[in-house]
């Protein structure tokens, strides 16, 4: 335990960094909302920003924070089903709540304090905005009595005699000791320090005094002095009140040989914050670097004598020169992006704890194995999955397995296991959460659907379908809401940070015996297997994985319903046909489709046929963004420069299937009211 | 441009280059050129003469793509602007310039930061980062967060 502890410490800063995020969100969209008329896909936004803030503060064990933000989410769930009304008061309360929460998760990250009294008020003024309050909000409250639940406080002085560190005693240690039984706020008295001259630095001057807050009884304080007991004065006093120190002051520093006022806890923090974008990287991976440069030099000076004074008969020579140049482009290509690769153990190491938490909450007996924790993934990938992960192991605990009597009843032990294992599978990374509890109920998965309405009654989906419905926004089966999960928010935020990666998530059940959750993403984001296309003058790429088939059109093959939207029947399958040249509005896009090629791709598990003029060679792409200088377009997921230098477009699968979807809702007598019904998410593009 | 001399912030200009072809960006104003690929970074390139509703030109052997650094309330982008020709370096007092009379609603001049008198001569200083970010480019950035 004590070798997570700081790694722990590195992932909390990554949740303040996360929770800073949310906290801008709310904000934002809150200022954004008009009373009267609810944006659902804004008070989503808020929603799931609450949703997020919640969860990271229970695994990292701030539970103020986390009961705190429970009753905002409650209120914003009521708001997102319709149960209450969008008002300006309500709007008000949850602004104020924002800007308390802030604090909070302030006085988290610098631990500090923050009014109770306060804490209350904000919290009430929300439970009254809650329609119908009083019923739903307690419960979560009290599951978790937090550390800071009414603690003793006591004050302490210590004053050592002078010569106290002769017989090897240091005040620091006592002091730091002293500080791990609770919240410590240290002062130091260094009335008592002579002028410079007469300084004897093996003698103590200074003294100090100690507010602790900490439920433990007067002894445990009195052990830590055992040792000074006879050199020092002592004195230990329990206060009734809670004081008013606001801010606790770590033990830092306080050296006795050079006495100093403890200012450094602000520095601290600045610091903190700004190592965030930095990366740890293992020497051997420098080194192998740095050897692939050398050859790189060695082969560059190769290939410059053959140029000096070249003839034919260099010319093999010249061939083998470029190949090894070949060579050495791609290893120093991979091992460059070797250095962004960390292992997964990062996320997986928040999990042990977690669970065990979770688990003793919910009165179930579970144990974690993780395997392939040494799987090494992109880093941006990595700080990505973190949530998702979260979300999806919180659900295993909470909803995959059995209480332990149930699962006795079932004939299983009473133990539940959950395995969490990542590996490699070709150029992507498959992490896997299984557990070995009831699996998913269909039946009651396939009800809530038809209640929600996102499955017509007359439908009869498959059980894969229905095993899918379970990332549609909005449906959750757990039958009460509980501070862990249920809200039917997590699954649709995982599958969408998922696909956020260009990545995809899947669940398969078996009845009585466990559910598996499969998260498949590539390696890293950088570099793309491309397949280059030619459009009218223009080329652009396809992302490789998402290409199906290519084949020649046939034009008996096409039809087209309403005289717009256009089908091309394969095989026995009606493929929409979305026209490049149209849609992207190219010069020369005839009308005749005879000699064409229609590639087949498919990306959110739909199809679509694109009209091409060439399919020309496939090649590895560097992603450029468009953001950076430009903006996102639709349908584009980015851009990357060619052999030539020109510049070519990356194209979005999942755009161009949505733009395909708003063509033909254009069609039809209802356009959407935001006037862009193909905005779709997009997988976003990392400036490289 | 257009027989008219316009003036850009010189600390805005990182370089000039020659004009070479852009490839062009889908569904998006004419205006807007397409992107080049500068040393590795992606640069939207925007044509000034379309950007201020001025007949078309062929491209000719003076034509200069001008990379500019535009602000935006909170990021800085490349961006290349296509114009006729690059002429001198003027040195201009920023209390010398005077601002753009208002011509209501006939000629837009949200664009133009003042108007500058060299030898005997109209130079019209222009605010790139208005220029860049309004419109297309701006509702593109919101969309971006």
């Amino acid at each position: 335990m004590a070798d997570h502890q700081p790694l722990l410490e590195q992932l909390k800063v990554v949740f303040f960094e996360e929770a800073d995020e949310g906290l801008a969100v709310m904000e934002s969209g809150l200022l954004e909302l008009d009373p009267g008329s609810a944006d659902s896909e804004a008070i989503n936004g808020i929603f799931r920003a609450a949703h997020s803030i919640k969860g990271g503060a229970g695994t990292f064990g701030f539970a103020g924070i986390s009961s705190f933000t429970h009753g905002m989410e409650t209120l914003l769930d009521q708001i997102r089903s319709g149960q209450a009304q969008l008002t300006s008061p309500r709007i008000k309360a949850l602004l104020h709540a924002v800007d308390h929460l802030r604090l909070l998760v302030e006085a988290a990250r610098s631990g500090g304090k923050v009014d109770e009294t306060r804490t209350d008020a904000v919290r009430k003024e929300i439970e009254r905005e809650i329609e119908g309050h009083d019923t739903k909000v307690v419960p979560a409250v009290v599951a978790t009595p937090g550390p800071d639940a009414r603690p003793n406080v006591w004050s302490i002085i210590f004053e050592p005699n002078p010569a106290m560190m002769r017989s090897g005693n240091d005040p620091y240690l006592l002091l730091r000791e002293l500080s791990s039984l609770g919240r410590a706020t240290i002062e130091v008295d260094s009335t008592r320090l002579p002028p410079l001259e007469a300084f004897d630095p093996e003698l103590i001057y200074l003294s100090w005094r100690i507010h602790l807050e900490g439920p433990r009884d007067e002894k445990t304080i009195r052990e830590v002095f055992a040792w000074v007991e006879d050199e020092c004065r002592l004195v230990i006093e329990r206060q009734a009140a809670a004081p008013e120190v606001v801010v606790a002051v770590a033990p830092a520093q306080t050296n006795p040989t050079t006495p100093r006022p403890p200012q450094d806890p602000p520095v601290e923090q600045e610091r903190r914050k700004t190592d965030l974008g930095s990366i740890r990287v293992s020497i051997d991976k420098v080194d192998a670097l740095v050897n692939m440069v050398g050859e790189l030099v060695i082969t560059q000076s190769m290939l410059g004598q053959i140029e000096r004074n070249f003839d034919l008969g260099k010319l093999s020579r010249l061939r083998d020169g470029l190949n090894q140049l070949e060579r050495n482009t791609r290893e120093l290509q991979e091992s460059v992006m070797r250095i962004r690769m960390l292992p997964i153990r990062f996320i997986f190491s928040r999990f042990p704890r977690m669970v065990r938490d979770l688990s003793d909450q919910l009165g179930k007996d579970v144990e974690l194995t993780m395997l392939g924790e040494g799987t090494e993934l992109d880093k941006t990938v990595l700080e990505k999955l973190g949530d998702p992960l979260v979300h999806l192991v919180r659900n295993s605990v909470d909803h995959g397995v059995e209480l332990p009597e149930q699962r006795r009843a079932a004939g299983k032990p009473g133990r539940g296991t959950i395995t969490l294992e990542a590996f490699h599978q070709g150029s992507s990374i498959v992490i896997e959460i299984r557990d070995d509890g009831g699996g998913l109920k269909t039946d009651r998965i396939l009800a809530k659907a038809r209640a929600a309405g996102l499955i017509a009654a007359d439908v009869q989906p498959n059980p894969e379908e229905i095993n899918d419905l379970i990332f549609s926004p909005g449906l959750s089966t757990a039958d009460k809401i509980s501070d862990v999960s249920g809200r039917g928010v997590g699954l649709d935020v995982v599958r969408r940070n998922i696909r956020e990666l260009g990545g995809n998530v899947s669940v398969s059940s078996e009845p009585g015996r466990g559910t598996t959750f499969t998260i498949r993403l590539p390696l890293t984001l950088a570099i793309l297997d491309g397949q280059l296309i030619k459009v009218g003058d223009q080329t652009y790429i396809l992302p490789l994985v998402s290409i199906v088939e290519s084949i020649a059109m046939r034009p008996d093959q096409i039809n087209a319903i309403a005289g717009r939207a256009e089908m091309y029947r394969l095989r026995d399958e009606y493929l929409p046909i979305l026209r490049l040249h149209q849609t992207f509005g190219l010069a020369g896009g005839s009308q005749d489709h005879a000699g064409r090629l229609l590639v087949v791709v498919e990306g959110n598990g739909q199809r679509l046929g694109i009209t091409v003029d060439d399919l020309l060679e496939q090649q590895q792409v560097v992603i450029k963004s468009l953001d950076t200088n430009f903006r996102r377009v639709d349908g584009v997921s980015g851009a990357t420069i060619l052999g030539d230098g020109t510049v070519a477009l990356i194209l979005d699968v999942a755009g161009l299937i949505a733009f395909a979807k708003g063509e033909g809702k254009k069609c039809s007598t209802t356009p959407t009211s935001s006037g862009r019904p193909w905005e779709a998410p997009q997988r976003r593009v990392d400036n490289i | 441009m257009a027989g008219e001399e316009y003036g850009v912030d010189i600390l805005r200009v990182q370089e000039i280059r020659g004009w070479d072809s852009a490839t062009q960006i889908p569904n998006t104003p004419a205006y807007i050129k397409g992107i080049i690929n500068l040393r590795g970074t992606i640069v939207p390139i925007v044509d000034l003469r379309r950007r201020f509703g001025l007949p078309a030109v062929e491209y000719g052997p003076t034509t200069v793509v001008i990379v500019l650094k535009v602000i935006n309330a909170d990021r800085s982008r490349i961006m290349g602007i296509v114009v006729d020709a690059v002429s001198d370096v003027y040195n201009i007092a920023a209390n010398e310039m005077k601002p753009a009379p208002d011509f209501g609603a006939a000629i837009d001049t949200e664009f133009v930061k003042g108007l500058g008198t060299v030898q005997q001569k109209m130079l019209i200083v222009l605010d790139i980062d208005r220029l860049l970010n309004a419109g297309e480019l701006a509702a593109g950035a919101e969309a971006t967060h």
